[in-house]
């Protein structure tokens, strides 16, 4: 392949002087709703552009802890099979080695991106990844249900509660018995730290790490709503939520057994699709708030980004995909057909995608108040911290212990792993 | 099988070999050459390189400049400044401990299940009926199925929600509530186990009926003559008979169950309860940013099957022993 690429390649240089040299390019995603199927369709409009490239889709499966597992492997080991990586928010610090720096061969656009979201993926003054699409979670809410037995739209974690266990009773009793409250992510995953960052952080309880490095978690706020989310676990959330990833909850909310659901705006645009028993029937609010002091509505800061391995033999060609991808015109389609939060400022303001994605505009200042993940103060530990932070919130989900307990024992092993 | 080579090795203890037996050595030893190259390439050397880096402080972007730093990853200690000390390191670790105890919970209940089963089956298709050779066939393939996919393919039966198996149970009203079997920690070994059952039942009856096939049948003849109780038969007959065959069928499970991962990656949410030392280890080695750490676990993992696998032949063979007697 590398020496087809070559020989191609010799041609091109000898043939047409002048033009950019063919690539055999390389790029994993993991799959998610139907990122898979929109990245083809990018992909073949990139090819019908730079005919000289050939650029081949490698699949990588759903969740972020999966793939990164398989990805600092590649890395590590020098990999030059794959050229672009997709890429978590979170990830910048803990792969920034292996990336191509990005800031050269961006200069020119990248001031059209959101400052905050550019700086998520700059390291040491490296930009390693260009970011593709933002994310911040949404309350989904049947709006149908609500006015059928005449609910507001919850503003609290008490309110929701109340309103799910009511309407998930009542459509019990009408004859449903699959109806359930509230669905969300609580595998044990990076996912769920992503759920119980927004539980503590809307409780007034910190962000498990502050920014300046301070270990926050162990607070009686952090606690009662950790305890809190324990309560939902088989009385308004299916006792198998503590296997469900971002895929299983929308798939027994989109089959219609859902009253609330937790998840990320991607399954807006799927929950209209034709075949959603839902189309039409639901929307979506910011994720209520607790209670106490500083109680906020919070959303944990997400997104995708394209970085370039610098051990790809073909960094012109993937720098040049990279920004195809990243474009304008691809985030605008992105942001429509697939209802992925826009990276640049501008696409928020475009009247086309308010009015076919009208989630979009709504959810640029949830993403801008969107709460990071201590990804930054914790650098090259943060998986590990993740890790311990998510294992002792499923382990208060599953029972074991109360959430107090459970957090003093993930209090003292931060302090050990982060030293101080 | 394991009768025969314990006669041809007892048979020519002569002083002197016989030329032709040198020469027989000679070139056997030629051909296991290009063998023993390739297993010293492909097991030999990653194996002495995991064990030299539980010895390091290696991390997975620094594994060509980690230094050795002895047996500090296995346990080391910190005084305190109140005078206390504090133990660390892998064997100190309880997340490890609850590792291994997973494990050998694991592979003690899955291989006994995967013995009592795979020897009913063998016998059943040890018999003679029609249509033999489809049977043996099929019951094969769910062994032949790679390991995640039939941790996928069984999670989404096992899926609280969607999956086909609460639909069944609900609709047979054995259960009045959906299960949520990979979920929750009571039910996630149980799950685990499961399917594991499903999967290597087959391959163990595989390899009984191999042994049962090599039973003489007059011995049956015999038996029959005598007018014995075909429980007695089983008993007295059958199993001391295929008792080799079983104990190098149960010692290969035994391996296979002690490493476990894809499925137990694959089917639960990894909590506790379903940890196992391969799990761990692979999580510390790729996951977080303890390559070494991770390195120390694969070989403690090494060391706790090859001492399990000699106690096992050793306590095999003290019972074949006794038999003879």
């Amino acid at each position: 392949m590398k020496l087809k690429s070559l020989v191609l390649g010799l041609m091109a240089g000898v043939s047409l002087a002048g033009i950019a040299q063919a690539a055999d390019l390389q790029i994993v995603l993991g799959d998610t709703g139907t990122g898979l199927t929109f990245l083809q369709g990018q992909v073949e409009r990139y090819m019908a552009a730079n005919p000289e490239d050939k650029v081949t889709i490698v699949p990588m499966p759903s969740s972020t802890t999966d793939q990164f597992g398989q990805y600092r492997l590649w890395l590590a080991s020098g990999n030059a099979d794959i050229d672009i990586y997709t890429t978590d928010v979170i990830w910048a610090p803990q792969l920034a080695e292996h990336f191509t720096d990005l800031t050269e061969a961006t200069k020119d656009i990248v001031g059209d991106y959101f400052p905050a979201i550019i700086e998520s993926q700059t390291v040491d003054g490296k930009l390693v990844a260009l970011p593709s699409f933002t994310d911040a979670p949404a309350l989904y809410y049947r709006k149908d249900l609500l006015e059928k037995y005449g609910k507001a739209v919850p503003k609290t974690w008490a309110e929701l509660e109340a309103t799910a266990k009511e309407i998930q009773d009542a459509e019990r009793a009408a004859g449903n018995p699959d109806m359930w409250g509230f669905v969300w992510q609580g595998n044990a995953y990076e996912g769920l730290t992503c759920d119980a960052l927004e539980w503590v952080k809307s409780n007034g309880g910190g962000q498990i790490v502050e920014a300046d490095g301070t270990i926050s978690i162990n607070n009686a706020q952090a606690a009662a709503a950790i305890d809190r989310a324990a309560g939902w676990v088989n009385t308004i959330s299916p006792p198998g939520v503590l296997s469900y990833g971002e895929e299983e909850s929308r798939g027994v909310w989109q089959t219609g057994n859902a009253v609330f659901m937790r998840n990320w705006p991607y399954a807006y645009g799927l929950g209209n699709g034709s075949d959603s028993a839902i189309a039409g029937k639901f929307d979506v609010t910011t994720l209520p708030m607790g209670d106490g002091a500083d109680a906020r509505s919070a959303a944990t800061l997400g997104g995708w980004n394209l970085a370039v391995s610098k051990y790809s033999p073909d960094q012109e060609a993937a720098i040049r995909l990279v920004k195809f991808l990243s474009s304008p015109e691809e985030q605008k389609r992105r942001a429509i057909e697939q209802t992925n939060l826009p990276t640049l400022m501008a696409t928020y303001d475009d009247p086309e995608v308010a009015e076919k994605a009208p989630i979009i505009p709504l959810w640029k200042e949830v993403f801008q108040n969107a709460v990071p993940r201590p990804s930054a103060p914790t650098g090259t530990k943060y998986n590990e911290v993740s890790s311990l932070f998510w294992s002792a919130v499923h382990e208060t989900l599953s029972g074991n212990g109360s959430a107090a307990e459970n957090l003093e024992a993930l209090e003292a092993d931060l302090q050990d792993l982060l030293g101080s | 099988m394991a009768v025969e080579t314990a006669g041809s090795i007892s048979l020519p203890r002569t002083k002197t070999r016989s030329e032709l037996m040198t020469q027989r050595l000679a070139a056997a030893r030629w051909f296991l050459l290009p063998m023993l190259v390739a297993l010293a390439i492909v097991a030999g050397w990653p194996l002495l390189r995991s064990i030299w880096f539980s010895f390091t402080d290696a991390k997975l972007n620094t594994l060509y400049s980690a230094e050795w730093i002895g047996f500090g990853n296995y346990l080391r200690w910190q005084t305190l400044s109140s005078g206390a000390i504090r133990w660390r390191g892998v064997l100190a670790d309880p997340d490890w401990w609850n590792a291994v105890w997973n494990t050998l919970r694991f592979a003690f209940i899955s291989v006994s299940l995967e013995a009592v089963l795979g020897m009913i089956v063998a016998l059943v298709l040890n018999a003679e009926f029609r249509g033999r050779g489809i049977v043996r066939a099929a019951i094969l393939i769910p062994w032949a199925i790679p390991t995640i996919v039939s941790a996928k393919m069984w999670s989404w039966m096992l899926n609280d929600q969607l999956g086909i198996i609460n639909d069944l149970l609900m609709k047979l009203g054995l259960i009045s509530q959906k299960i949520a079997w990979t979920a929750s920690t009571d039910t996630a070994m149980t799950a685990v186990l499961i399917v594991d059952v499903w999967k290597t039942t087959p391959f163990m009856a595989l390899l009984i009926l191999a042994g049962l096939q090599m039973i003489p049948k007059d011995v049956y003849e015999a038996a029959r003559v005598d007018g014995v109780h075909p429980v007695k038969v089983f008993f007295r007959v059958t199993l001391p008979l295929v008792r080799p065959a079983l104990m190098v069928a149960i010692i290969f499970r035994l391996l296979d169950a002690m490493r476990i991962f894809a499925l137990i990656y694959g089917l639960t949410p990894n909590p506790k309860a379903t940890k196992t030392m391969s799990v761990l280890s692979q999580e510390n080695l790729f996951q977080f940013d303890n390559f070494a750490e991770g390195s120390t676990q694969s070989t403690l993992l090494f060391v706790i099957i090859a001492v399990l696998t000699a106690l096992y032949i050793w306590l095999g063979r003290v019972n074949f022993d006794a038999e003879g007697k």
